[in-house]
């Protein structure tokens, strides 16, 4: 069995702080990690494979320095490691990603057939959800967005059985493989990573694929050519002037301020004390 | 400064903004917005969606339609006649057994032909788990642009076309992202972003049906079941109207009972910040946020959280906010209504303690 993960190198976007005078991006200092939900996804191909035997390869699209979120992929135990980094990619939006991404799953399945690709979610920085949907369309494998669980996987009859999240509650599906499978946060726990492994993630020669080596004939399907969304403007969010009305009293007791609040409160917004009367029945 | 790289950005489309649409996508006209239902029940980010598509369709002098995908019956139809009163000019119904409940494959391609078929400028959804994952591929197989839980939508007056804005790198900036040539152009938006419309009782429109051309032995996925979340313990913070969080500021697991006790007097729900559900205090269900739920309540009460952009962004739509934090100087006083600086240990307990007593007090008063 092969199961190829999709990972992405993110900065920390719990660190991202915004120039007030220039609006732009501060990066320094702001750490490169790997995205959180694309972990769940390793974990659940590497517990798959200890289950099924086969390989896991991590693929990652991305500068040159997105090799240290591959690495990490092989310290917990993936065998195989593929950057795709070509100027040519440079500005691609979600529709150009899945096909630069869905070209180079084309090159690894020449090598060994892929039978899952996993994903996360969505990433942390651009959070659209829409490149794993993306790469299955293209690579017309069958699509399992937001599984929360994978039940069962027959290699023979070559069916898997999910746990899929809904609005309303949990789909169970059965479908065909190949197929991708977007895995939701929280379905497992990252193994740690092993000294074995980690010294084999340091000396690993990374394979980096340029596009000619991910099969990309026609560049005018990534990067700007081959994205359709065109960024317009970049902006920070309006600061709302309006400051909260402080609740203090000199040397006041708790009971006291949580009665001065009520007080403020349902004075102002009659519609809150309603609303907590109509619960409180 | 040396310490600030520009925001990653795509080449400025300024020049490209006053521009001919190509010959052959003059045609799409129109709005169509994707009706969302599941178990007889229409997800209330389509009547949300329908406000929102009103606005833009008035804009460009064109019809607002819904779509309705589903098994034959009178539900669908009810839900087309319920499309009108939400602003609908028409709607189109795809009915077929095997749409019965939602799986990729099938709805893919009756939204794909429906598209091709009619020709709409602008496809809305919901960006919920359905419609993230039925606009991806749809979007794909389109080979159209999509832009991803959107805040803002409007008309470019200069090229008529749809200016989408979407907070970006956790909510720190915000884009606007527009799709210049190619049709449709389409976006989702989270549920509790755009405003829930007035219903218009007596409004009426006309229904378009078109077959869905997909047989069931095409379809490889097999639904085996659904196992509802009513059967299960999962937060439905999103249309909540009353929500306490907690951030990091209650220091430990234990201390967020003080949230559940003042939750359980208001009837609320409990939320959290993404470092409280990181640490594995709350399921991530509780998580409001970028990353997280878009909440929309009556009330907010925000006890130990800073207000970090990340949480700002999923709840600042809230009617009234509640900060508590030690910290004066802490962000969430910029944006909240009402502050009070103080330990959240100390402070929960006592507003527990009055909001009970204000309760019993009226109760009393009859």
């Amino acid at each position: 069995m092969h199961i190829v993960v999709c990972i992405k190198q993110v900065p920390d976007s719990a660190q991202i702080r915004v120039h007030p005078v220039t609006n732009t991006i501060m990066r320094q200092g702001v750490p490169a990690i790997v995205n959180p939900y694309d972990l769940y996804a390793l974990e659940e191909a590497l517990r798959l494979k200890d289950r099924y035997g086969g390989r896991v390869t991590a693929l990652c699209m991305g500068p040159s320095q997105a090799d240290a979120a591959l690495r990490k992929a092989l310290s917990f135990g993936a065998d195989e490691a593929i950057l795709v980094s070509d100027r040519a990619f440079a500005g691609s939006d979600t529709l150009a990603t899945s096909f630069a991404l869905a070209s180079a799953i084309r090159q690894i399945d020449k090598d060994m057939h892929v039978d899952l690709v996993f994903a996360g979610k969505q990433t942390i920085d651009g959070d659209t959800a829409q490149v794993g949907p993306g790469i299955a369309k293209r690579l017309d494998m069958q699509l399992l967005t937001y599984v929360e669980k994978i039940e069962s996987l027959d290699l023979e009859t070559r069916e898997i059985v999910v746990q899929r999240r809904s609005e309303g509650g949990v789909q169970v599906l059965k479908t065909g493989i190949p197929a991708l499978v977007t895995v939701l946060e929280g379905v497992n726990e990252m193994r740690f990573a092993t000294m074995p492994d980690m010294f084999r993630a340091a000396r690993y020669p990374l394979k980096i694929w340029d596009k000619d080596a991910a099969g990309i004939e026609d560049i005018t399907r990534v990067g700007l050519k081959g994205s359709p969304t065109i960024v317009a403007k970049v902006f920070a969010p309006q600061a709302k002037s309006q400051k909260a009305e402080m609740v203090e009293n000199q040397n006041a007791s708790p009971t006291d301020l949580a009665a001065t609040l009520l007080a403020k409160m349902f004075t102002r917004f009659p519609q809150v004390e309603k609303e907590i009367f109509k619960r409180a029945g | 400064m040396s310490n600030t790289t520009p925001a990653p950005q795509k080449k400025p489309a300024a020049s490209r903004r006053r521009f001919e649409l190509d010959e052959r996508l003059k045609s799409y006209k129109g709005v169509l917005v994707f009706i969302e239902h599941e178990r007889d029940t229409v997800h209330p980010v389509s009547w949300e969606l329908l406000g929102e598509g009103r606005k833009l369709a008035d804009m460009l002098g064109v019809e607002l339609a819904g779509v309705v995908m589903g098994a034959p019956g009178d539900t669908t139809r009810s839900f087309c006649q319920e499309a009108f009163r939400y602003g609908a000019d028409l709607c189109y119904l795809v009915e077929d057994p095997i749409l019965s409940d939602y799986r990729n494959e099938p709805y893919t391609r009756g939204l794909t032909e429906l598209v091709n078929k009619f020709e709409p400028e602008i496809l809305l959804l919901g960006a919920t788990t359905l419609g993230r994952d039925l606009a991806g591929s749809v979007a794909t197989t389109l080979a159209t642009g999509l832009t991803a839980d959107c805040t803002e939508l409007n008309i470019d007056p200069e090229n008529r076309s749809l200016a989408a804005t979407r907070p970006t790198f956790g909510g720190s900036l915000l884009c606007t992202i527009q799709t210049l040539n190619y049709r449709p152009q389409m976006a989702t938006v989270r549920p509790r972003v755009m405003q829930m419309p007035e219903p218009e009782d007596g409004r009426s429109g006309r229904i378009v049906e078109h077959p869905l051309a997909v047989v069931e032995t095409d379809i490889i996925t097999k639904v085996l079941e659904f196992i509802p979340d009513d059967k299960r313990d999962e937060a439905q913070l999103a249309y909540a109207d009353i929500i306490v969080s907690g951030g990091r500021g209650l220091k430990r697991p234990e201390n967020f009972q003080l949230i559940w006790d003042l939750a359980e007097v208001l009837g609320a729900e409990v939320g959290a910040t993404r470092p409280v559900v990181q640490a594995g205090w709350l399921t991530t269900d509780r998580q409001v946020g970028q990353t997280g739920k878009t909440v929309r309540p009556k009330l907010y009460i925000a006890a130990g959280i800073s207000g970090a952009i990340q949480h700002r962004v999923g709840m600042e739509a809230s009617d009234v906010i509640v900060a508590i934090n030690e910290d004066p100087n802490a962000p969430i006083f910029d944006f909240a209504t009402y502050g009070i600086v103080g330990n959240a240990m100390q402070i929960l307990p006592a507003l527990t303690e009055a909001f009970r007593t204000h309760l019993a007090t009226a109760k009393k008063a009859g």
